[in-house]
């Protein structure tokens, strides 16, 4: 699916909206258009999956913590990833691919960040 | 130390952030900004060439700001130029900025697919990879047109890392996904199946992530992955929870790729080979088993991976549907995760529960934890888990629960939340009618709902309570009692005014023996409701006077007085006014036999799918319908109210004129299911004139006319509304309708012949083809004594075939044909038809316009046959159909349906003079397609074989589809 700029920006306001007010007693699911979102709380970070409404919940709720969890994020904070934003970008491609899971090995994509690091 | 937060020296971009997040107020980070881009625009404007750390450093300012929400008009240039630069972290930044800012800016499209082609054969797998990840996030059509060819053959190119497989794979997902008819299907796709075996399971994740979507199109294509998924599948299920070292994710093995090769297998039915079948029921079994061991952690990470493969295996099992014993224990898996802590596992449960109640294995099963049901339903915090439970009491619910769910469902509508009231109205008042046993039930229950929800009843739903009242003469004095007292309530719904004033008028009489209820009270009970209603209301009420005036002769006056009354006969409303003008006229003139048969009782409505059903279909979206159906499969619950209760067939297609009283159109009582598609569309033709009887001559009209909303207008429907004065007996209607597809397979090899009939209407068709035009005459012959009116056949026609419609019988064009059609008169229609290109679909309206009309015969030697046919050598340009006899095997016949069918018949070719082969060429405007046909006939095993080759991969499947039919 193709969105301009001010559909993107409208997306992202809608889905903070619907996402921000659930507590921790809601599931970490939410129905959105024909979609449904995934969540999970990092303190006040959210990361957010869009995925099909039959697509398997709790795999991609474990997608998004298998992201976090990477070594290379270890004991980061939003500051860094503010400053370091065009890597975060690099982290996703490796991960996630074409709105599909690519790899999930931890130690596979922390070894190809590293040698991504290592060149000019 | 983190790695990420190690900088690498964009010293110039850090200070930038900061000074940004230090800005105080939303001006100041505008200042800032707007100084960031006229320093940037200077530097890409200056004399001095920038070096690639620069440009890198600049660009990446600029996505920053645009990632802040700011427009970015410039910078394009230099971020293509850092596209070719041999730095991969210049490059990187050159990507990114593509991938976030795509401009379909024809001129940088055209540096950017070429910077990437450089990447793609660089043979350097980082660049590979950056190039591969561009394509797939931009995904764009340009893309595809340049790059869909190239990416096959990196990822079963045996030299490709792995890393670039992963990436490549998964690029060309998105690519087919944006635009499928731009990736060649080839002999890749036998070496992508084998992916399955890969040593590296990240090429594996990113593969089965690709065949999953392809062989969702292609099956038979992709056929081989059943076996190599399900033992994949195996060697992960049964390892033990260390064996995958770095796939293992909190003691489960590979759960991302468990979930995707089980998603794989849901694409088909139950592997044939027995033994493949077994592993499968074994792996299948073994992840039910480890659902029940102790965990190996007390982390929800561990759980949430070991439930997220359960949840896709029970899905797996619910696809199947054929092994009683895994359903029941699936259902009582679930059954314990409906009580867990863990909200996400209720919801599941709740939901994967739902699916496993239209299972007749699995119904009863399911069925044994309504009570939790109910209680999730009254308790939970969360609005979505609600929800879920209330999905899942309807999916339940059948005849030996129904009084039950629907009582507590009421109960819940008290407190629901708005979002959800109207779907559990619909909910509740589809059960009332579905499992109603007396009828009074039902009545109560519907006006119940007024009560509590009245907001929330819809137009279907209140219609449908009338129509069921008017058929049932049980329950109608019931329902005129039930209304009556409701609308002694000083506060009550306009809705329930509504219906009240609807029954009061038609069955008011059946109440007025008692003094209570005498019919001066009726009058005046409902008079008092009449000024704080709506219009639409007070028209209704207004047509319940004159009904009164005809029922009860004693309330002639003070009706009379009423419609008299200023505020009536000079309504600024014109509808009011001109019922009351008429009402008043009509009860003065008319003698009271003219007025008793004007006014005379409703008559039966024609049973038809519930529009209500229709409506909640409507509101889950054509991908829920399935969960709606509930109880379909099983077969005791199935027809306990047969004739409301919709057929299976229509379930699949709800009708998008679904005229609420089905005033305009009853399908046929002995009517056979429609096949979908194109099938749908022969209903709509008989519909109409079928309707005939519900449509009285009377005043009645003005009475259903606000029950009737105008129908929308359907693209298929041949509506053809009959004259008031028809009248023929329901016991008239046509009969059964033969399929759809079955008229098609008619025309395949013959152009004139009768499309369709019943005792209504006749179509009948002449057609004739040169190249790629076509002429077809249809007539339509009224077979009644009666006139069709509004008659208006329309025709819809994919794309690729133009049909213009001329019009008959001299009238001007727009007119298209006669709108009215007098009893046993024909009208004709000429439709002028272009084949742009090779079409698969026929027109709707089931035109017998198939592709292989616009076959031109070619007549040609052995020789250049043998040519030909081995040139047209590729698997996907060859089509071929093994398929039994269904008519007797006749020479004569075979050539006469091959000639029939459009191509020249060629003898001497095949060695074996049994056999028949064929040429021609299929004309369209855009191109032309060569086709090659052989038919070898097997007298002995009573089969044939059949082959077609044409230069276009779709063509040739659906020639031989359409061909293997006829013999």
């Amino acid at each position: 699916m193709q969105f301009d700029d001010d559909e993107k920006q409208k997306l992202i306001e809608e889905v903070h909206a619907v996402v921000t007010v659930r507590d921790a007693k809601h599931t970490n699911f939410v129905e959105f258009r024909n979609f449904k979102i995934i969540y999970r709380r990092y303190a006040g970070l959210y990361f957010c999956i869009c995925v099909d409404v039959n697509d398997n919940n709790l795999a991609y709720l474990e997608a998004i913590h298998n992201f976090v969890l990477n070594e290379y994020f270890h004991n980061v904070c939003e500051l860094d990833l503010v400053f370091n934003f065009y890597k975060v970008y690099t982290v996703v491609d490796e991960m996630f691919l074409a709105g599909e899971i690519r790899e999930t090995s931890q130690t596979k994509v922390l070894k190809q960040l590293l040698m991504l690091q290592s060149l000019e | 130390m983190p790695a990420v937060s190690k900088g690498d020296g964009m010293r110039g971009l850090a200070v930038f952030i900061s000074d940004i997040r230090n800005c105080k107020s939303k001006e100041a980070e505008i200042k800032r900004i707007n100084k960031e881009l006229a320093n940037i625009r200077s530097k890409f404007k200056g004399d001095k060439a920038l070096d690639g750390y620069s440009k890198k450093k600049y660009v990446c300012k600029l996505l920053f700001i645009f990632l802040l929400g700011h427009d970015i008009d410039f910078g394009h240039m230099e971020a293509v130029n850092l596209l070719s630069s041999n730095k991969y972290t210049e490059k990187q930044i050159g990507y990114l900025f593509i991938s976030v800012l795509v401009n379909s800016n024809s001129e940088l499209i055209r540096l950017i697919n070429n910077a990437i082609k450089n990447d793609l054969a660089s043979r350097n797998p980082t660049f590979m990879c950056l190039a591969l990840h561009c394509i797939a996030n931009v995904g764009s059509r340009e893309m595809g047109e340049a790059f869909a060819a190239d990416i096959p053959r990196i990822l079963v190119a045996g030299d490709s890392m792995d890393s670039v497989k992963q990436s490549a794979a998964l690029c060309l997902l998105r690519l087919y996904k944006a635009s499928p008819d731009l990736v060649p299907m080839g002999e890749w796709t036998a070496r992508v199946v084998h992916l399955l075996n890969d040593q590296h399971m990240g090429v594996v994740t990113a593969a089965v992530s690709l065949i999953t979507c392809l062989c969702k199109k292609n099956p038979d294509d992709f056929k081989t992955c059943i076996s190599l998924a399900v033992s994949r599948l195996s060697r992960i299920v049964s390892s033990a929870s260390t064996d995958l070292q770095d796939y293992t994710y909190y003691f489960v093995p590979a759960p991302w790729l468990s979930v995707k090769l089980l998603r794989l297998l849901q694409c088909y039915p139950p592997p044939e080979d027995a033994a493949v079948k077994g592993r499968l029921v074994e792996c299948l079994e073994t992840v039910l088993n480890k659902a029940q061991e102790p965990p190996k952690s007390k982390k929800v990470q561990h759980s949430n991976a070991k439930n997220a493969i359960l949840f896709e295996t029970i899905s797996l099992i619910i696809h199947y549907d054929s092994e009683p014993n895994l359903l029941v224990r699936a259902c009582n898996q679930l059954g314990q995760f409906l009580q867990h802590r863990e909200t996400n596992l209720r919801y599941l449960a709740l939901e994967s529960m739902c699916t496993l109640a239209s299972s007749e294995f699995s119904h009863e099963a399911v069925k044994t934890h309504i009570d939790t049901v109910i209680n999730a339903l009254k308790t939970e915090r969360d609005v979505s888990v609600r929800q879920r439970a209330a999905d899942l009491l309807y999916a339940m619910c059948d005849r030996s629960n129904a009084k039950q769910i629907v009582s507590e469902m009421l109960r819940y509508l008290e407190t629901a939340d708005y979002a959800i009231r109207e779907e559990i109205v619909l909910k509740v008042a589809i059960l009332a009618e579905k499992y109603a046993v007396d009828y009074s039930w039902y009545v109560d229950t519907i006006l119940n709902l007024i009560r509590i929800a009245g907001d929330y009843v819809s137009e279907e739903v209140w219609y449908r309570v009338l129509q069921i009242v008017t058929n049932r003469d049980d329950v109608q004095g019931y329902a005129a009692k039930t209304v009556f007292e409701a609308l002694q309530a000083p506060a009550c719904h306009e809705n329930m005014v509504k219906v009240g004033g609807y029954i009061l008028g038609e069955f008011g009489n059946l109440i007025a023996g008692d003094p209570r209820s005498s019919p001066p009270v009726q009058f005046s009970l409902l008079h008092s409701k009449f000024h704080l209603c709506s219009v639409a209301t007070r028209a209704l009420l207004l047509s319940t006077y004159i009904k009164f005036i005809n029922l009860f002769p004693e309330t002639k006056a003070t009706i009379q007085g009423v419609l008299r009354a200023g505020s009536q006969l000079r309504n600024a409303d014109v509808e009011l006014q001109q019922r009351a003008v008429e009402y008043l006229t009509l009860s003065s003139v008319a003698s009271t036999d003219v007025l008793a048969t004007v006014l005379e009782e409703m008559p039966p409505f024609p049973e038809r799918e519930s529009s209500i059903l229709a409506k909640l279909k409507r509101k889950k979206g054509p991908g829920a319908a399935s969960a709606l159906d509930d109880g379909r499969r099983d077969p005791s619950s199935n027809d306990i109210n047969g004739g409301v209760e919709p057929t299976p067939s229509t379930v699949s297609t709800p009708s998008p004129s679904a005229d609420l009283l089905g005033l305009r159109a009853a399908p046929p009582p002995a009517a056979p299911p429609a096949s979908a598609g194109a099938g749908n569309l022969l209903v709509d033709v008989f519909d109409g004139p079928a309707a005939q009887p519900s449509l009285g001559p009377t005043p009645e009209e003005a009475f259903l006319s606000e029950l009737e909303p105008p129908a929308p207008e359907s693209p298929m429907a041949l509506l053809a509304d009959p004259a008031p004065a028809a009248d023929p007996g329901p016991e008239d209607i046509g009969p059964p309708i033969p399929e759809a597809d079955e008229l098609l397979n008619k025309f395949v090899c013959k152009n004139n012949g009768v499309l369709f009939e019943n005792q209504l209407l006749q179509i009948g068709v002449k057609s004739e083809f040169r190249q790629n035009l076509g002429r077809m005459y249809l007539f339509y012959g009224n077979k009644t004594s009666v006139q069709f009116q509004n008659f208006s056949p329309t025709v819809v026609h994919p794309g690729d075939l133009q049909t213009h419609i001329l019009s008959g019988l001299g009238q001007p064009p727009t007119k298209r044909v006669a709108a009215q059609v007098d009893g046993g008169a024909q009208v004709q229609q000429v439709l002028n038809i272009e084949c742009l290109r090779d079409f698969l679909t026929p027109p709707l309206l089931s035109l017998p316009v198939t592709i292989n009309k616009f076959f031109q015969p070619t007549e040609m030697a052995a020789q250049d046959f043998f040519q030909r046919w081995k040139q047209l050598s590729l698997p996907q340009q060859e089509a071929q159909k093994i398929f039994k006899a269904n008519h007797p095997m006749d020479a004569e016949v075979t050539k006469a349906k091959l000639l029939g069918f459009g191509s020249a018949l060629l003898d001497n070719v095949d060695p074996n003079p049994e056999n028949f082969v064929g040429a021609g060429i299929i004309q369209t405007k855009a191109l032309q397609v060569g086709c090659l046909l052989r038919l070898e006939p097997n007298a002995q095993a009573q089969m044939y074989r059949l082959t077609l080759r044409t230069s276009k991969e779709p063509v040739s499947r659906h020639l031989c589809e359409l061909l293997a039919q006829q013999f």
